[in-house]
């Protein structure tokens, strides 16, 4: 079959490393995800991929085949792009039926094929249109059919949903699944959107600058961050970081600072054994956290933690607390179901209890820097949760 | 009665006023140029009676006619040579890469702005130094050097909006470079080339003073031979002659508007 095999790929862009030693397996079939933010080198990933970009160094391959230096259209590689492409000054059907044109195949074929990929993306009924008579749904379909008409072995995926809204992104999410599913190939899909990202790979790679921080399923990343990076930009977290005081066989004891001499002992599993006197980041996930103002049944494997509730951001499917403890503030998601815990709802700068179990945590072999976007100085309390806690208080 | 002018009031009707004026002195001559070229009298002076005349006379003018399929001549061939240099030029200078993009650039917008007048003289210079005979070929030359910067600019300006990502989907899908110009790119520039070949066409059609200079005797385009005809004081042909224009000018008009309906 036809696997992708990236092989030490770098590129550059006169002094600036947009890529950098790049090596990665992707299996035919499978729908794989580059996640970044913006200038992390995902897009110029795919764009070598799809032959608009030469690599500096390194191979790329597709099954037996190195495709490095061939030019685009020699590549059995097609495209979705950000913006759709679709040539304006053609109709939806000839827009579809351009690859084929091109390859000078008979009118009756095109035909043929050209509306049973429209009827695959569900626009058979509007092939008579120009691109400017569609939205931005309709587009993305007929950008899908044109490149998938000529049935490439891998179709790459340039942040396809960046411009449709909430709504349409979600469908079209879960069309693009639908499709991948039934013509089976390879795509590579390019997102800074982790959600997206998550919802839809089969495998994830983070990327920043340049490099790849970590790749694996999405749950993986999620729950086993390698990095700071991967458990910072995927899903939110709050990172503590501390000093290794006690190893046991299976937790270790961690001290963290907190302000000028106070400390937390916090307890964690591990899946590494670091020495004592090591300093980690502790990765904690927001919605592991649970909170009341009460102080639960003491527990071994529970760490407990005292803090005054800072912000309250109401987010409908849940609320997000900021708690201050110290100088860290920890960002709690507690769902709405009242019954577990509090009759009476929660309040700013209230003091509660924060709980979680010592293996919800993941500890991360790196200390967080002042400078890297993920220190452990949340950026708290946006204009809007101002606002909402002085109605908070007038109302009381 | 009393006036009611509010301020409002005053402003609109200071608009009308502007705009009307605007307008006569605009249309009111080219009117007049019609009307009397129906004239049946031999100076504008006064009315004297309705008379296709003078449109008669024209048409037996073999000087005029001679003018008028030189003009035309002129006009095609330079529309021709200068679009096409413009598109080439045009695409070449996309090519960012291309170190003396920004001095030729200069040089393309130097022609707009140089006094017609100088373009001419210099032009009748250098036919003179390099001993080329004024007649046709050096009236052609000095129209594509007028026309060659316009139509680079309005092609370039088309260019300009072309989004680049076309020319990779395109590629992507399968498109050879040769395919993906064709295709895609040419298609997409024909309103920036049938625009600059219209203004070519127009700006050909009516120059006088650089075709004057360059011209010599014996080759006259109709402005040339407007103006002699003029000097020698026999109006009446002119004004059929202009009235004819006219209307030409007009369907032209009415013809690149279909055009540029039918290709956006």
């Amino acid at each position: 079959m036809s696997d992708i095999r990236l092989e030490n790929l770098s590129k550059d862009f006169g002094s600036f490393r947009a890529v950098e030693n790049v090596n990665l397996e992707i299996k035919s079939g499978e729908l794989f995800s580059f996640l970044g933010p913006s200038g992390c080198g995902k897009t110029t990933l795919l764009r070598m991929l799809a032959g608009f970009e030469i690599p500096n160094t390194g191979k790329i391959q597709i099954g037996n085949k190195d495709i490095t230096q061939l030019p685009a259209y020699r590549r059995q590689v097609n495209t979705i792009f950000q913006n759709y492409s679709l040539f304006p000054h053609m109709s939806v059907f000839d827009n579809v039926a351009f690859p084929l044109k091109i390859r000078k195949q008979p009118a009756s074929t095109i035909k043929s094929s050209v509306l049973e990929m429209l009827s695959l993306v569900k626009m058979e009924d509007q092939h008579a249109k120009y691109p400017d008579q569609l939205s931005g749904g309709q587009k993305q379909r007929v950008a899908i059919a044109r490149a998938l008409i000529n049935k490439p072995e891998v179709l790459l995926l340039d942040e396809p949903l960046a411009a449709l809204d909430l709504k349409l992104r979600q469908h079209m999410l879960i069309e693009l699944m639908n499709i991948h599913d039934l013509v089976g190939i390879t795509f590579i899909y390019v997102t800074h959107d982790q959600g997206e990202a998550m919802s839809i790979s089969d495998r994830v790679a983070v990327m920043n600058q340049g490099k790849i921080i970590q790749s694996g399923p999405p749950d993986d990343i999620y729950e086993r961050p390698s990095s700071i990076f991967s458990a910072y930009f995927i899903g939110e977290t709050n990172l503590i970081s501390g000093t290794v005081s006690q190893v046991h066989d299976d937790y270790i004891e961690l001290k963290c600072q907190i302000d000028k001499d106070e400390f937390l002992e916090l307890d964690s599993t591990m899946h590494f054994t670091p020495l004592p006197g090591k300093e980690l980041t502790m990765s904690l996930r927001p919605e592991k956290i649970a909170i009341s103002r009460s102080k639960p049944r003491t527990q071994d494997d529970i760490n407990f933690v005292r803090g005054t509730i800072e912000d309250i951001l109401y987010l409908g499917t849940h609320t997000q607390y900021i708690v201050r403890v110290g100088k860290l503030r920890i960002r709690v998601f507690s769902q709405h179901k009242r019954v577990y815990f509090d009759e009476k709802a929660l309040d700013w700068e209230e003091p509660v209890w924060l709980f979680w179990h010592d293996s919800d945590t993941w500890l991360i072999d790196e200390v967080a820097s002042d400078t890297s976007p993920s220190g452990s100085d949340l950026e708290i309390a946006s204009p809007y949760s101002r606002a909402v806690k002085k109605l908070g208080n007038q109302r009381i | 009665m009393k006036l009611n002018l509010s301020p409002a009031k005053l402003y609109k009707s200071l608009n009308l006023t502007i705009f009307t004026a605007v307008i006569v002195f605009l249309y009111i001559p080219i009117l007049i140029l019609v009307i009397f070229s129906f004239n049946d009298a031999k100076i504008i002076t006064s009315w004297k009676g309705f008379t296709f005349k003078y449109y008669q006379l024209l048409l037996q003018n073999t000087d005029i006619k001679y003018a008028f399929q030189n003009t035309i001549l002129i006009a095609v061939l330079s529309t021709l040579l200068s679009t096409v240099l413009g598109v080439l030029t045009a695409l070449g200078l996309e090519n960012k890469a291309f170190k003396g993009r920004k001095g030729i650039q200069l040089l393309i917008y130097i022609p707009l702005v140089i006094p017609d007048i100088l373009m001419g003289v210099s032009l009748a210079l250098l036919f003179n130094f390099v001993r080329i005979n004024t007649g046709m070929f050096t009236v052609l030359i000095a129209h594509i050097t007028f026309c060659i910067s316009y139509t680079i600019i309005v092609i370039q300006s088309r260019l300009e909006g072309f989004d680049h990502s076309l020319v990779e989907a395109a590629m992507d899908l399968g498109a050879k470079p040769a395919q993906v110009f064709w295709k895609v790119k040419f298609p997409l520039m024909m309103p920036g080339i049938v625009a600059a070949a219209l203004l070519a066409f127009t700006l050909s059609i009516d120059d006088f003073i650089i075709t004057f200079f360059t011209s010599g005797r014996g080759f006259d385009t109709l402005p040339i031979y407007v103006e002699g005809t003029i000097r020698r004081g026999a109006i009446t042909t002119i004004n059929s002659l202009s009235t004819l224009m006219i209307t030409f000018t007009l369907f032209l008009v009415v013809v690149s508007k279909r055009i540029r309906k039918i290709i956006l």
